[in-house]
């Protein structure tokens, strides 16, 4: 017997709907059309074939263009795209999606189930780092109908859902890649979706231009005529568009964290750190256990207890972003609570180090470590030469040296680093964006993995009982017992859960309606006249 | 000059120019891959995702499997056919990315160039004309001022002062994007965004240009062959122009064939402020992300104007000053 969840999964996602609505109506402002929605992308990115790049600029604009089954709300829950409903078996194995009737690819050919087959079982596996370790679950994945696609897992995997966003795996069409080199196809350079918006033009270094698709499968949308992103390469610069009005709108990282505050004061900007929570990025500074004594859990304790992390939210960032309480981040599902790191406490801090054995010597220094700053701006640097001073404090010596950001990845990748700052996407379920980090399975030499080598058997088992459970509240139970753990061994010293402001002129409205935030389709998004 | 002796010495220069390029495409090939990190684990560090498999297949897909003298090898044998390569990163062959960037450089430099020499020679000869009155003096301040002050910061008070306060003049990009404007407004509009990016890059040569002529121009018009012209009753536009500017232009024209040598390698910190299109950022760009074929690419390209310019300026000494001969 199949439950059908189309009823439940309706209720979940009107509610948000309706609430925009009655936004814009309460507002006296009904949806206009027309207009140009210029903002900025940074950095450039290379292509914007979704897939084939997977850069944090690539997922914002290529959801213009290319959708996925389903979009997420502000707290996860799935919301229909370009699968109208889906049902899923009790047992948690099967899913079958319905497709919306009447879409087109922009070329103009019928999307179908074959394309979400190809997709799926092609496209991403062959491409996506991410995609391939969760579809590999896959044991069947069919066209039932042209509008039907049936997949059946080989065991349960109840996070399988969030991997049906546009930006973890965007519908590609199977005419166009079918049988070629996916990377080097034609439609990389020109890339077709199903998106609101078609891609006419990108001048490298200067501009990418997306217009309306007027076939587009939702009634009286897209509201924009179009969208133009403007590629500016200093972050000053990027200020002074926004606030010129050369430019309406700032995503992600286009505007530096201590530029904020000025922006706040300006009446004609709204700006909000909502729309991350399918992301949910989390900063820490990053250990390397082969390193001593950085395999000690009280080294790492007391250095953890040696940060304020109220100061790195308040003075380094200006109020944007949360404290880190432990190694899920609060709007991740499955965040406890309960399970909190020890407070900021440097007497505290030195006394474990003093008892653990590690005497200053005559320059007050316990041991030195090396640091590598994280290279994607001037804030990352700030945060490094704030740990020196934290540090310092506990007679933990830490020298800094700068890389590139091609150095850094090498050296994170090939383990060649003492201590660094790193941060992940969580994508909405620790088993996504967590245990990557701290399962012993997947210590590998490339970034993104767990680069430090924490090893604990105990850590291991309860990340894969979470992962192999269909039932929520097991994996409640498992991940708040893998949080308290963690909470204490300190694996890794987590420092911020990371928001990225989106400020955009009031008059653009219904930038920030579900849990992705500026990486939404804007189809209904509209500026008031 | 003799033109009979100009065949010969193109052919020398031209030999030696090859050698010279040769070397220099060897040394930047064995440089950037010095530097740690290539483009599989920069694109992997930025996908927020990766495992074994994916470094794996880019290293394939970009030819970083091969050993690194066969790399070389494939490299040399495409610069001789003048194929520079294909950038993986950016799926798209190196000519065209370079191609695509090359008209906004030589745009916004070579508009800086004829900027900075024309005013700079005028202001020089008007500072030495005028030599110890306040009309010197001026100009000495500013052309200092400008010489010392740091290009950027030079771009930022400019865009605070024309784009935030008069709001008279874009303060980035090359033009209106969406206006799609034609024919004359859109010259004219790309002119409005030129004015900015192309004064701050100028205003530093203009500075140099001023000082040199103005100082060269002072020691010329101590000399003999001036002081018997003006007692022979030359009229003293001409003394300035055929005896003492002439003479004083071949310091100043050593100096603008190293700045035109550097024209396509545009201005990485202006385009960079002024989000100006050229080939400094894409340059920079390709730097971060380890993208070796755009890089190399960007310096084939360099070297050769710098070679060429350095023949063309080596030309120009001769038609300027017959006295000098052209030697390879």
């Amino acid at each position: 017997m199949v439950v059908s969840r189309r009823g439940l999964m309706a209720a979940a996602t009107s509610a948000p709907v309706l609430m925009r609505a009655s936004d814009a109506l309460a507002q006296g402002v009904a949806p206009r059309r027309g207009g140009t929605l210029q903002m900025m992308l940074t950095p450039e990115p290379p292509v914007l074939q979704i897939g084939v790049n997977q850069q944090g600029p690539t997922l914002a604009a290529a959801p213009k263009m290319f959708q996925g089954l389903l979009s997420f709300s502000s707290t996860l829950e799935p919301m229909p795209l370009l699968a109208k409903s889906w049902t899923i078996s009790p047992d948690g194995k099967e899913y079958v999606f319905a497709l919306q009737e009447g879409v087109k690819w922009h070329d103009g050919q019928p999307f179908t189930a074959d394309d979400v087959v190809f997709s799926i079982m092609k496209f991403h596996v062959e491409l996506s780092p991410r995609a391939r370790a969760i579809f590999s679950l896959i044991e069947t994945c069919e066209a039932r109908d042209p509008l039907t696609v049936r997949i059946v897992l080989k065991q349960a995997f109840q996070p399988f859902l969030l991997m049906f966003d546009a930006t973890a795996a965007a519908m590609v069409a199977k005419h166009l890649f079918d049988g070629r080199d996916y990377r080097t196809a034609p439609a990389v350079q020109r890339p077709v979706g199903t998106g609101p918006f078609k891609f006419v033009e990108w001048q490298r270094g200067n501009f990418i231009r997306l217009d309306r698709n007027e076939e587009y499968w939702k009634p009286g949308q897209p509201y924009l005529d179009s969208i133009i992103y403007r590629i500016i390469p200093d972050s000053q610069s990027r200020r002074l568009a926004l606030e010129s009005g050369q430019v309406l709108l700032s995503q992600a990282s286009d505007i530096e964290p201590f530029d904020i505050p000025a922006l706040r004061q300006r009446a004609n900007l709204d700006v909000s750190t909502n729309g991350w929570e399918y992301f949910s990025p989390l900063s820490w500074m990053e250990l390397n256990h082969r390193v001593k004594p950085l395999d000690d859990a009280r080294v790492r304790r007391a250095m953890s207890m040696a940060i304020d992390r109220n100061f790195v939210v308040n003075r380094l960032w200006f109020g944007v972003g949360k404290p880190a309480t432990n190694p899920v981040a609060s709007t991740t599902r499955f965040h406890d609570a309960g399970a909190r790191l020890a407070a900021f406490n440097v007497a505290e801090a030195n006394r474990i180090l003093d008892q653990a054995g590690f005497p200053r010597n005559a320059q007050g220094v316990r041991f030195t470590l090396k640091h590598i700053p994280l290279p994607y701006g001037e804030i990352w640097t700030r945060l490094s030469e704030y740990l020196r001073q934290a540090m310092r404090n506990i007679g933990v010596a830490l020298d800094l040296e700068s890389t590139d950001a091609g150095s850094w990845a090498r050296r994170v990748g090939n383990w060649e680093y003492e201590t660094t700052i790193n941060f992940v996407y969580q994508f909405g379920d620790p088993t996504l964006g967590v245990e990557r980090t701290y399962v012993s399975t997947n210590i590998q030499r490339v970034t993104f993995t767990n680069t430090g080598g924490y090893a604990n058997p105990q850590v291991d088992a309860l990340f894969q009982r979470a992962r192999a459970s269909a039932a929520a509240a097991e994996r409640q139970a498992a991940f708040s017992e893998v949080q308290k753990l963690l909470v204490e061994e300190v694996p890794q010293i987590w420092l911020m859960e990371l928001a990225f402001p989106t400020i955009h002129d009031k008059k653009v409205r219904n930038v920030i309606t579900t849990g992705l935030g500026v990486h939404k389709s804007f189809d209904d998004v509209f500026i008031a006249g | 000059m003799e033109l009979s002796k100009l065949p010969g010495f193109l052919l020398r220069r031209g030999v030696k120019a090859l050698v010279v390029i040769l070397a220099i495409v060897v040394c930047n090939f064995l440089l950037i891959h010095a530097a740690p990190g290539d483009p599989a684990s920069v694109i992997a560090g930025q996908s927020g995702a990766a495992d074994e498999r994916f470094l794996q297949q880019l290293r394939e897909q970009f030819g970083l499997d091969r050993p690194f003298h066969v790399q070389l090898w494939i490299y040399l044998k495409g610069v001789l056919t003048l194929d520079l390569g294909f950038s993986h990163r950016q799926q798209q062959p190196v000519w065209l990315l370079i191609s695509e960037r090359l008209p906004a450089t030589l745009l916004l430099t070579g508009a800086a160039f004829t900027f900075a020499v024309v005013a700079g020679v005028t202001l020089g000869t008007l500072a030495a004309r005028r030599v110890g009155t306040w009309a010197d003096s001026v100009i000495t301040v500013i052309a200092l001022t400008f010489y010392a002050t740091p290009l950027f910061w030079v771009g930022l008070m400019l865009v605070l002062f024309f784009s935030v306060w008069l709001e008279w003049l874009p303060s980035f990009g090359m033009a209106s994007v969406g206006a799609d404007l034609t024919g004359m407004a859109a010259v004219l509009d790309v002119g409005k965004h030129l004015i900015l990016p192309a004064a701050t890059l100028g205003l530093f040569y203009l500075a140099v240009y001023a000082r040199l002529t103005r100082a060269t121009m002072l020691e010329v018009a101590d000399q003999d062959f001036v002081k018997t012209a003006r007692a022979k009753g030359v009229p003293e536009g001409q003394v300035i122009r055929r005896h003492v500017l002439r003479n004083a232009l071949l310091p100043v024209i050593t100096f603008a064939g190293i700045q035109a040598g550097q024209l396509v390698g545009g201005s990485i910190l202006v385009e960079t402020v002024f989000a100006w299109p050229g080939i400094g950022r894409l340059a920079f760009d390709a730097l971060l992300a380890r993208d070796y074929a755009v890089l190399l690419g960007v310096f084939f390209c360099t070297s050769v104007m710098v070679v060429l310019f350095n023949l063309v300026t080596d030309l120009l000494y001769a038609v300027v000053d017959p006295r000098v001969e052209v030697e390879g």
